[in-house]
């Protein structure tokens, strides 16, 4: 039971790793990125292949960050500047590509038989009970400092211009914020820390193959940032350990009702997860912690009518 | 806990895919594929034309299969201005209806096509209603995302009953037609017709119809269309039946020469975009157009490519036509 609880616990970090790097986008700058589970896989076997050619894992984990940023790029690079709706259609073929890449690039990425033996750092030492304890740590911690980041993030200039992008991205233009490049570096930053923690998962089971970056992965992220409240970090997090235990729960609740085939409990389960993402977008969009939005300046003094609220 | 191993849980759910199944009937693949290994040895040019040749008319083909659904989706985008990621489900719902028509009811194909847009389409009304509609003003992209969920259950739905297995409709065996080296599956025909019929019955529907006036106002500028005494509520319920039915319609005719399974929908659904995009998201023709270009850029790619690729066509598709030609081949603006 409890190495099914430390299991549980480092598999919540990954995904509020996953969630931030959403809430980063779409609670930023006001894009989504369907392709999250693409962005997962790539730090994945970015990291894989690094630290499975002799490099050490902190080498592996960096060049995940480099590669998620990297391809982060390419997908928006003819979509930026373009109606948001067209980032969302490509992000959703990018994954379902590298999904493919992943299959039948043997030579790369071993196809469906998957990559084991990806180094456990201090596996050897620790032992098994050991690195899973260990390795909840790290990944709590790596998610406490991208969750203090991202906050700092928000609450500095640049995370209020991006959400003036959000928000009205004509204004934001005409108040001389360059809205192509903060969606760029958002998106690229955002896509980074997916791939990290995709790396970080690898590194976990020592084991990944395609059939880890589902993009069903994708939906469990949305509904992880909607019901924790998109816009806020804290949000994301709280979100996705919410979701991995409501994951978990009705995993549980399926396994009881009788007479019924496994695909069937499986159908059964991913219905309640779609069911709770419709659910919450249209009971509480908000979410468990609504965003706070800072009252702009003018409004300590009287306003007047003349004066011209630009934010 | 009956588990023993603790890392099983929390893998995402399997999915078996098999291997993407065969757009075109045996033998078609044959030449392709047969192209791959010829390209690096010599080719006669005899041998390039007729390869040549067979490519353009399986895109022809696949292509026109490819832009019902297509047309389904941008003419939901059109109206309602959210790409609706629910058509694939919508894809998969009529396949299985018309196969439910086909083998339990003995019925031929054309009505088992009719049973399945109906299907579909009266699915794709009462999910709209229910799960989408009143997300409308939260904006496009929130309906985007419920739309996926939305998918993600209906396609659900459908594995709780008929479960993972591969199901194929009960059609009589017919021989290729040959025309001196090229070869045409009489099945292929078949469904090449249909969609040729489905695709007029819609353009008809949109030009000479108070509805599908209407819609095309809709489309055009739901402010004036309002002024002039149009129900948008209305035009939205029935641009719905009838994507959501062409979804399904698109559905049957990509499955009746390979087989069906859950996914039958979601595996056609990045082609289905990448039809409307090419085309000009919003516009019919384009997206006939967008989805004939599609259909021959992924055989010729074939020629060149493993089959496996062939989905990823799509997708560089779309990132050419957004860098040098937002708009599509017949859109409107898309900034």
């Amino acid at each position: 039971m409890l190495s099914y609880l430390i299991f549980t616990l480092t598999i919540c970090g990954i995904y509020a790793l996953l969630a931030l790097s959403l809430n980063l986008i779409w609670g930023g700058v006001g894009l989504v990125n369907l392709g999250l589970a693409g962005f997962f896989a790539v730090g994945g076997y970015a990291s894989a292949l690094v630290t499975g050619a002799g490099a050490p894992v902190v080498i592996g984990w960096v060049s995940a960050l480099v590669a998620g940023a990297a391809v982060g790029l390419i997908v928006t690079f003819a979509t930026l500047r373009l109606r948001d709706d067209y980032l969302a259609i490509v992000t959703l073929g990018f994954a379902e590509v590298i999904r493919l890449i992943a299959l039948n690039e043997r030579w790369l990425t071993n196809g469906s038989d998957g990559i084991s033996g990806i180094k456990a750092p201090l596996k050897a030492e620790l032992g098994v009970a050991g690195f899973n304890l260990f390795y909840l740590v790290l990944v709590s911690a790596v998610v406490l400092l991208v969750w203090l980041l991202l906050r700092r993030l928000d609450a500095s200039p640049y995370g209020r211009a991006m959400k003036a992008i959000r928000e009205d991205q004509q204004l934001a233009a005409f108040a001389g914020k360059d809205v192509l490049r903060f969606k760029w570096q958002a998106f690229a930053l955002s896509a980074a820390i997916a791939a990290l923690a995709g790396a970080l998962y690898g590194h976990f089971q020592s084991y990944i193959s395609p059939d880890h970056f589902q993009p069903l992965i994708t939906i469990y992220i949305f509904l992880a940032v909607t019901a924790g409240g998109v816009g806020r970090p804290t949000g994301a997090v709280i979100g996705a350990y919410v979701v991995v235990i409501f994951l978990e729960g009705t995993r549980f609740i399926t396994a009881v009702v009788p007479g019924l085939q496994p695909v069937q409990l499986a159908a059964l389960h991913e219905i309640l997860v779609g069911v709770a993402l419709i659910l919450v977008l249209h009971l509480r969009p908000q979410g468990i912690l609504p965003e706070r939005i800072p009252k702009a300046p003018g409004d300590r003094i009287p306003a007047k009518p003349e004066v011209l609220d630009v934010g | 806990m009956s588990r023993s191993d603790p890392g099983e849980g929390l893998r995402p759910i399997e999915r078996t895919e098999p291997p993407r199944p065969n757009p075109l009937p045996n033998g078609e693949r044959g030449l392709a594929e047969s192209a791959a290994t010829a390209s690096t040895a010599q080719i006669r040019p005899g041998r390039l034309v007729t390869l040549l040749l067979q490519a353009l008319i399986n895109g022809v083909m696949a292509g026109t299969l490819i832009a019902v659904p297509a047309i389904g989706f941008t003419a939901i985008f059109a109206v309602l201005r959210f790409p609706n990621f629910a058509v694939a489900s919508y894809a998969t719902v009529g396949a299985f209806a018309a196969w439910w028509a086909n083998t339990a009811l003995g019925l031929p194909v054309v009505p088992a096509l009719l049973i399945a847009f109906l299907a579909a389409g009266a699915v794709g009304v009462v999910a709209e209603e229910t799960a989408l509609r009143n997300l409308r003003n939260a904006g496009a992209l929130i309906v985007a995302i419920a739309s996926i969920a939305l998918n993600l259950v209906l396609e659900n739905l459908v594995r709780f009953f008929v479960g993972n297995d591969m199901r194929g409709y009960d059609l009589p065996l017919m021989r290729d037609l040959r025309f001196g080296e090229l070869r045409i599956g009489p099945q292929q025909v078949q469904s090449l017709g249909l969609a040729l019929a489905i695709m007029a019955a819609m353009f008809l529907f949109l030009f000479y119809t108070r509805f599908g006036k209407a819609m095309r106002a809709v489309a055009d500028n739901p402010d004036l269309a309002r002024l002039k005494g149009i129900d948008p509520a209305r035009i939205a319920i029935v641009t719905i039946f009838l994507g959501a039915g062409l979804s399904g319609a698109g559905g049957v005719l990509i499955g009746l020469d390979t087989s069906i399974d859950p996914l039958t929908g979601y595996r056609v659904l990045l082609s289905v975009f990448a039809a409307a995009v090419l085309g000009g998201l919003g516009s019919i023709p384009g997206a006939v157009a967008g989805a004939l270009a599609l259909g021959i850029a992924e055989e010729l790619a074939l020629i060149v490519a493993p089959a496996t690729y062939r989905t990823a066509v799509g997708f560089v598709a779309i990132l050419i036509m957004l860098t040098f030609r937002p708009r599509g081949i017949l859109g409107e603006r898309a900034t």
